[in-house]
This record gives C-alpha cells, structure tokens and sequence, in this order.
C-alpha cells in the first residue's frame, strides 16, 4: 500500500478517505463533498488504498480505536502518515491523533505531538455552543460546536496553535496534520475543511523538498 | 457560551451513530460494555428481561448505581426516567447523566403526559412505535428517538415493524403535496411544522436508534440494514452466556452491517444467546411497547 504522492499532478479530483467506524462519518462526507472532492468511506484496510487523505471524525474514541485494533487500521495509516498523508481529526479524532491521553491507555494512532484531555470541559450538560476565533481562516468567528469535548493540554514545539477557548488549545496543525476539539461537521461552515484541502496542495512541496513527515510512533499499543 | 442548545442535544446523538449503546447494572458490566466497544452505557437497576419477569413497579435507578457506573466508565453514560416522570429526570440531571431515556421499560408516572423535555439541559431519547410518536416525542423536546421494539424479549419481530413502519411512513409523506400534508398531520397527530420537515427532508429531524428485543450481531446488522442509525441492546448482551464476546460481535457487526464475510465471522461460536419469548405468549395486555402516548 503506498500514498500516491504524484495524485495532484494529474487531474483526477482528490478523494479524501473518512474512518467509518463509528460517529460523524457522514456529515464530514457530506462535507467534503461541498467542499469540492471525493469521499470515501474507510472501515478496512483495503478501503485506504489510493486516498490523498483521511478525515478521523467525532464519535467515541474509545469505540473507534478498539476498531482500529480488530480491523488492523493503526499501522496502515501511521505508515501512509509517514509517507505523507494528510490527517484531520475532530473531537474524538483529535484523541486518536494524539501522542497521550491523560489518565487513559486506550489505543490511539499517536500522530501528533499533542497531549490529551478528554471530556476536558465536562459531561454532556455541560456541553456548549460558542463563536470561536481562528486568525488562519480570517474573516468571521467559527461556530464552535463542543460536545464532551476535549482539549489539548500540552503539545510539542512543532505544533501550531489555531485557536483557543477560555485558554485551552482547541484547534492544532502539526505539518500535515489538522485537529478540532470541536465539530466543524455539524455546521454549514466549509471553512475548516477548505484548510484541510489546502494542506492537500501546500503540504507536498515538503515532501518533495526532503522533509521528513513527523511520525510519533507510541509504543505499540495494538 | 451557550449550553444545553437543541444543537448540541442532538450533536451527542450524532456521535453516537454507527455504534452501540449498552444495558448495565453495576459497574463491574459498566467496564464489560466499554471494552467490547459500546459507544454509551445505559444505567439501570435490572434489565428489561428480569423487570419483565418481576413484574411490579419499575422506577429510576438508584443514584449510587448510576454514580459508581459514571466513575467507571469514560464513554456517555445513560440512565432511565419514567414516562412522565420529571421529578427523576431532575434527578437525573443533576447527576449530569449525558442522556435520559423516558422509557416505556419504567412503569410509566403519567398516563396522559411525557415529560417536557425542553425544560432540561440534558438530552432525552424516547420511544416509537410509528412516526407519529416520534414526532410528537420530538415536538416536546426529544434529541433522539429510539424504535421501541418489544425490550426484554430477545425477539427481534417488534424492532424490525416499527422501523419497517417509520419508514415506510416516512416515505409516504415524501410522496405527498402541501396540501396533503396538513391533513397527515392530523392522522399522524404531529405538529404540522416537523411533518413538512420530514416530508421535505425523508428522514427523522433527530438520529434514529433501533431498540427492544435484539440479540445477536445478525439482529444488530438487520436493524441497520433497515435504516438504524445505532442500537441499544438490553437484556441480549448480559443475559447471554458469554457477554464480553457478544458485546465485541455486535459492535463489529454494527459498524460492518453491510459485509457478509464480516458478519458471518463475527457471529462464530458466540456460546448461547439469551432465550427469546415469541410475542404472542406475551399476550397484548403485557406488551410495553403499548406505553407512551
């Protein structure tokens, strides 16, 4: 399996894969496709084969890892992230993106060089709506959506901070990889998805430029 | 900052789609359901089978149940009120469950009237039997509907007709006029504004789970087939004989429901599956799914 780095040379429209194992995976698709691309929905390891992309959405991370586990999905993607892949992750994909999760051992792709509250703002009653401000998107605030969200606590020093709410980091890119403690699927704003589109474009003159993709490689947990 | 909104009700919901939310009475099945991957517990005092068994009044869970489970667990944990009963709903929420299910399982409280759900921070699921229920259920403030099924049954008849039954009148609306839909309306004694919005949108405004008598993965996978976006099991997993194993083959079979070779792997030497009831030995008059109004 190898990440077609040569993709956006031709014209063929970029397909973006979304984990669909369990949660939003069809309000990113949807998304995604607004947004102008080609979706896909991933649940083995054959369905990552030939996507420029992978979207990790909302849902409980918990459920999702120990599918990643069964289904042997952990190594294929820390591998195509290697090789240059690009990763979004939101909520529950943040925490599988990041390096640890506080106070757990649940299996997690540790990708990023983030570390991970989870349920950091609380249970469900205290899950919330507020306009959040991202300098990298310009313009307007973005409808935060949290819900039992988590945040990052701390993250290494290749990690840019995009915006912050009540001073937790709730939104991170690190190279090629995007993350949101919040759920840009569950609005009608493309804003998000448009800048993970754009690292598409931007990110591979890196590779091709010889620089190594970041790949935090956790001890094994699967 | 906003809380409690309806977005962010039904936002929960959305992430639990695709998986599988689990019966539990202590802790120690609590930390069971979350390994095998359920997405959410759902706390109780017994499980429908043994309330069905009982008989008697079946009321909330008591509050040390539910805070012993909370501590076990990381995924959402749910817990049961009784139709109309918005006093343990006020209970429930201020033990910051993540979701109350006014639940025909519980005794009903009210024979007329289900609890106001919009006078709640905390997200409700409630039960249907027909799209007008869950209609109505939605226009008192449900973020979540369930299909009602026959809970504690293991027989799965009673889940599929009331998907098959919420889809197929969701398609009926789809095929109608304007002016036909005020008089749906009244049949289906829903608010006009939520039929117009089914009609145009040919689905529930909420995420649709599927409840009440499933058993094994296969039943799981079916009800998704059928249009479930998610199911609850109850009694099926801890009244089985291997649990821990049931619970991973519904969850698998739950995310895979469209893969033959999946789902014929997963259902493998499950050991026994709980024993089943056939509805017509129940009898109407012992029938829950008849709860609710």
């Amino acid at each position: 399996m190898s990440y077609n780095l040569f993709v956006r040379q031709s014209s063929r429209k970029p397909t973006i894969g979304v984990l669909a194992l369990q949660g939003a995976f069809r309000e990113h698709g949807r998304a995604l496709v607004k947004a102008g691309v080609t979706a896909r929905q991933v649940r083995r390891r054959s369905e990552l084969e030939g996507i420029d992309g992978l979207v990790i959405p909302g849902g409980e991370s918990t459920t999702i890892g120990k599918l990643m586990v069964s289904y042997h999905l952990l190594q294929p993607v820390r591998e195509l992230a290697a090789a240059g892949m690009l990763v979004f992750g939101t909520c529950a994909g943040l925490v599988m993106l990041a390096r640890e999760v506080i106070e757990d051992d649940q299996p997690l792709l540790g990708l990023m060089d983030i570390k991970v509250r989870r349920n950091a703002f609380g249970r469900q009653v205290k899950s919330f709506e507020a306009p959040l401000e991202v300098p990298a998107l310009g313009g307007e605030p973005f409808p935060g959506i949290f819900i039992r969200a988590p945040w990052i606590e701390s993250a290494g020093p290749m990690v840019e901070i995009l915006a912050k709410f009540e001073g937790h980091p709730v939104a991170a890119r690190q190279d090629r990889l995007l993350v949101t403690a919040f759920h840009p699927e569950l609005t009608d704003d493309l804003r998000l998805h448009q800048l993970f589109l754009e690292m598409l474009a931007g990110g591979e003159i890196k590779i091709l430029e010889g620089q190594k993709a970041t790949g935090f490689q956790k001890k094994a947990p699967s | 900052m906003k809380i409690g909104t309806m977005t962010v009700k039904t936002g929960l919901a959305e992430m639990l789609k695709g998986g599988v939310i689990m019966d539990v009475t202590n802790a120690e099945q609590a930390k069971i359901a979350e390994e095998a991957g359920a997405c959410a517990v759902m706390a109780l005092e017994r499980v429908p089978s043994d309330i069905r068994a009982a008989g008697g009044v079946a009321r909330m869970a008591d509050p040390e149940k539910i805070r012993e489970i909370q501590e076990t667990v990381s995924i959402p944990v749910m817990a049961k009120a009784r139709i109309g009963h918005f006093v343990e709903a006020q209970i429930l929420e201020a033990l910051e469950v993540d979701y109350i299910d006014e639940s025909e399982v519980l005794t009903p409280a009210d024979e007329s009237n289900h609890i106001n759900k919009w006078n709640f921070k905390v997200p409700f699921v409630c039960g249907a039997i027909n799209l007008g229920e869950a209609l109505r259920r939605i226009s008192e403030g449900a973020a979540m509907i369930r299909t009602k099924g026959e809970a504690g049954t293991g027989n799965v008849v009673e889940a599929v007709r009331h998907m098959r039954t919420i889809t197929s009148e969701i398609r009926q609306l789809a095929g109608m006029d304007g002016d036909e839909l005020f008089k749906a309306a009244k049949e289906l004694r829903a608010p006009i504004e939520l039929v117009q919005w089914v009609a145009q949108n040919g689905k529930l405004p909420v995420v649709n789970f599927s409840a009440g008598g499933l058993a094994t993965p296969a039943d799981a996978a079916l009800m998704m087939q059928l249009g479930a976006e998610g199911v609850f099991v109850g009694s099926g997993i801890f009244k089985s004989a291997d649990p821990a194993a049931r619970g991973k083959a519904i969850v698998e079979a739950t995310t895979h429901f469209n893969d033959q070779q999946i789902l014929a792997k997963v259902s493998t030497g499950l050991k026994e599956a709980m024993a089943g009831l056939d509805i017509k030995e129940i009898g109407e008059e012992n029938l829950i799914q008849y709860r609710g109004w």
